[in-house]
């Protein structure tokens, strides 16, 4: 059966939050199919959800050696394109243009981090927007859980019994 | 105003925190009023020296670099200490900048708009200004690497590309936030497009908590290597008072003291006015003060190396220099710098100095000026005193050049007070993450 259904639960507790993640765990759901929506980052729920690593580590990795290499290109091939002689140092002369590869490596690695970032948010954030609460970036903690039909009571019920303040459904495409 | 007496939980940091970005109040639109004809009269003098020539300012033989290049060190130093809060304080894991990060990484983005426009405003023809970039021409000319100033260029570009990528993502789960709150249409869909929908939801906090390590840690080297590159401007030059290996730790020390002096500067009123008093509390206060007691302290050991090396190299160009500096035309400049950034700050060893507001407001703007006056000295005495007397020469900044540097000062103070009104001046997510988690067994 298609997962189209999503439930929310409305949470006031990060403990309450946590034992609903248990729960629905152990009732089959996958965690791929959960979502926790908070106002500050919370270890304990990112440790309860996911186990891999962030990849925009590749992503810092991949813009610092391009830039590093942009870097060695730019100040090399422009020095020897024209090569004249200025205060008697070498055409090529590393330790200057170490500061321009070093400045190339971070901005680039930086900007490749904002990239790395709002993609992979974006990608992976997988909760449907309309399972956001405005409520999840003041005081309140968010539980999403996209389900098939035949399991929203039950989802309902473990939402419920964990002190869920509210349970909204959705009906999802 | 807050309801101090109310403890802090996350719906308060909400509350308090979006409140000051109500419509201004009078005292507000004055100010804002006041800065913007400063900034006129800024502007004025300085499309005054484009049409009229660089003449109008005070350069004379010999001193050729003035205010001008005073006001871009001093802006460059007052950046620093915004990444050194926001990013070295975030992997040292020092609790006491959550509350003023975001205030001093404001201070950082504008200090660096403000130094980018004066190596522009020195120069002579200053719409030729992208010469400095390396772009193909039909000149088939390149420009050359082995030059400070180039290094300068790249330096303060990235430091200000990356202090505003910094700021703008630690931004984005508090400007959500604001979304979620403002009614008004226009502003929901302003915050609604700065926020990029963030969600808050678990996988965003993953990524996001470390894309924003990895900011801290490109940060982190960069604030030492800015100033370090701005200090060679003068260390790779052979001129005396210049020439010296002590000048990258020297100038990264003065410029973090000198950005820590302005966030207390601005940290002090920001917090009585908002009335921030759970906010902004006594201990970051003193956490700042300590850091400025160690970095007067590497930077009057500075001046008295500097001294020490001048004698002791037996070079009596440079020991004339520094005895210049001390008892010549500019000896009150240099005693106003040693009395501001060594002998005031002795106070804070003090704890009650330390912990007292308006002592610590007090000494804040004595390091403003005497860290001003710091790069005055370094760069004007130098070029006053050269080697030859006959080269000797007195400079005086002209009323253009002070209507200038007046100017961008309340280029600075407009941003900032455009920034007080419309962006979060303390980290909601962050302030929260310092209170402790709601849990069902700390409920009442």
């Amino acid at each position: 059966m298609k997962k189209n259904q999503g439930v929310v639960g409305v949470y006031s507790y990060v403990d309450s939050v946590l034992e609903a993640i248990r729960r629905l765990k152990n009732a089959g759901h996958e965690k791929r199919d959960i979502r926790v929506f908070s106002p500050t980052p919370i270890h304990e729920i990112e440790e309860a959800l996911i186990e891999e690593e962030s990849i925009v580590r590749f992503f810092t990795l991949a813009g610092a050696t391009l830039g590093c290499i942009c870097g060695i290109g730019i100040t090399v091939l422009t020095s020897a394109d024209w090569p004249i002689y200025v205060s008697a140092k070498p055409i090529v002369s590393i330790p200057p243009f170490m500061i321009i590869v070093f400045e190339m490596t971070v901005l680039m690695g930086a900007l490749s981090t904002l990239i790395g970032l709002v993609v992979n948010a974006r990608i992976r954030r997988n909760a449907p927007v309309s399972l956001y609460d405005p409520r999840f970036s003041d005081d309140k903690f968010g539980l999403a859980v996209v389900c098939e039909k035949d399991r929203v009571r039950d989802v309902e019920k473990i939402m419920n019994d964990t002190e869920a303040e509210e349970v909204k459904f959705e009906g999802l495409h | 105003m807050s309801n101090q007496s109310a403890p802090l939980t996350y719906s308060r940091v909400n509350d308090d925190i979006i409140r000051m970005l109500e419509k201004p109040s009078l005292k507000w639109l004055a100010l804002f009023v006041f800065d913007l004809s400063v900034l006129g009269i800024g502007a004025m003098c300085f499309i005054y020296q484009v049409y009229t020539g660089l003449g109008v300012a005070g350069y004379s033989h010999p001193v050729f670099w003035g205010v001008y290049i005073t006001n871009f060190v001093f802006w460059v130093g007052i950046a620093h200490s915004g990444t050194l809060i926001s990013a070295i304080l975030f992997l040292f894991r020092a609790r006491f900048r959550m509350s003023i990060y975001r205030i001093s990484e404001a201070m950082t983005v504008f200090a660096v708009m403000t130094a980018g426009l004066f190596p522009i405003i020195h120069l002579g023809r200053p719409w030729n200004f992208y010469w400095l970039l390396p772009y193909p021409n039909q000149r088939e000319l390149w420009i050359n690497f082995k030059s400070p100033l180039i290094w300068d260029v790249f330096a303060v570009s990235t430091y200000a590309t990356v202090s505003i990528l910094f700021f703008y993502v630690g931004m984005i789960p508090d400007l959500a936030a604001i979304r979620d709150r403002v009614v008004e249409k226009p502003r929901k869909f302003i915050y609604s497009i700065l926020s990029l929908g963030w969600k808050g939801s678990n996988w965003e906090w993953m990524h996001y908590t470390r894309a924003y390590l990895y900011f801290a840690a490109f940060a982190a080297p960069l604030v030492i290597s800015v100033h370090s590159v701005v200090s060679w401007d003068f260390a790779m030059a052979n001129t005396p008072g210049w020439h010296t290996t002590i000048f990258p730790p020297y100038f990264v020390a003065g410029a973090i003291f000198s950005g820590l002096g302005l966030v207390i500067t601005l940290c002090v009123p920001i917090r009585k006015i908002f009335h921030l008093e759970d906010y902004i509390t006594v201990d970051n206060f003193e956490g700042m003060a300590k850091l400025i007691m160690l970095t007067s302290g590497i930077i009057g050991y500075a001046y008295a190396a500097e001294f020490f090396m001048a004698w002791y190299s037996g070079n009596p160009h440079e020991w004339g220099q520094f005895v210049y500096r001390a008892t010549g035309d500019y000896a009150l400049f240099y005693w106003i710098m040693v009395v501001c950034n060594v002998i005031i700050p002795i106070s804070l060893w003090f704890k009650k100095v330390r912990t007292n507001i308006k002592a610590l407001f007090v000494i804040s703007l004595f390091i403003n000026i005497g860290m001003w006056f710091e790069r005055f000295n370094i760069i004007v005495i130098s070029l006053s005193h050269e080697f030859d007397p006959g080269n000797w020469g007195v400079y005086k900044p002209s009323l253009i050049e002070i209507g200038i540097t007046a100017g961008s000062f309340a280029w600075f103070f407009m941003f900032f007070l455009l920034f007080i009104k419309t962006l979060p001046a303390i980290s909601i997510a962050e302030m929260k993450e310092i209170l402790p988690v709601p849990r069902k067994g700390a409920k009442q």
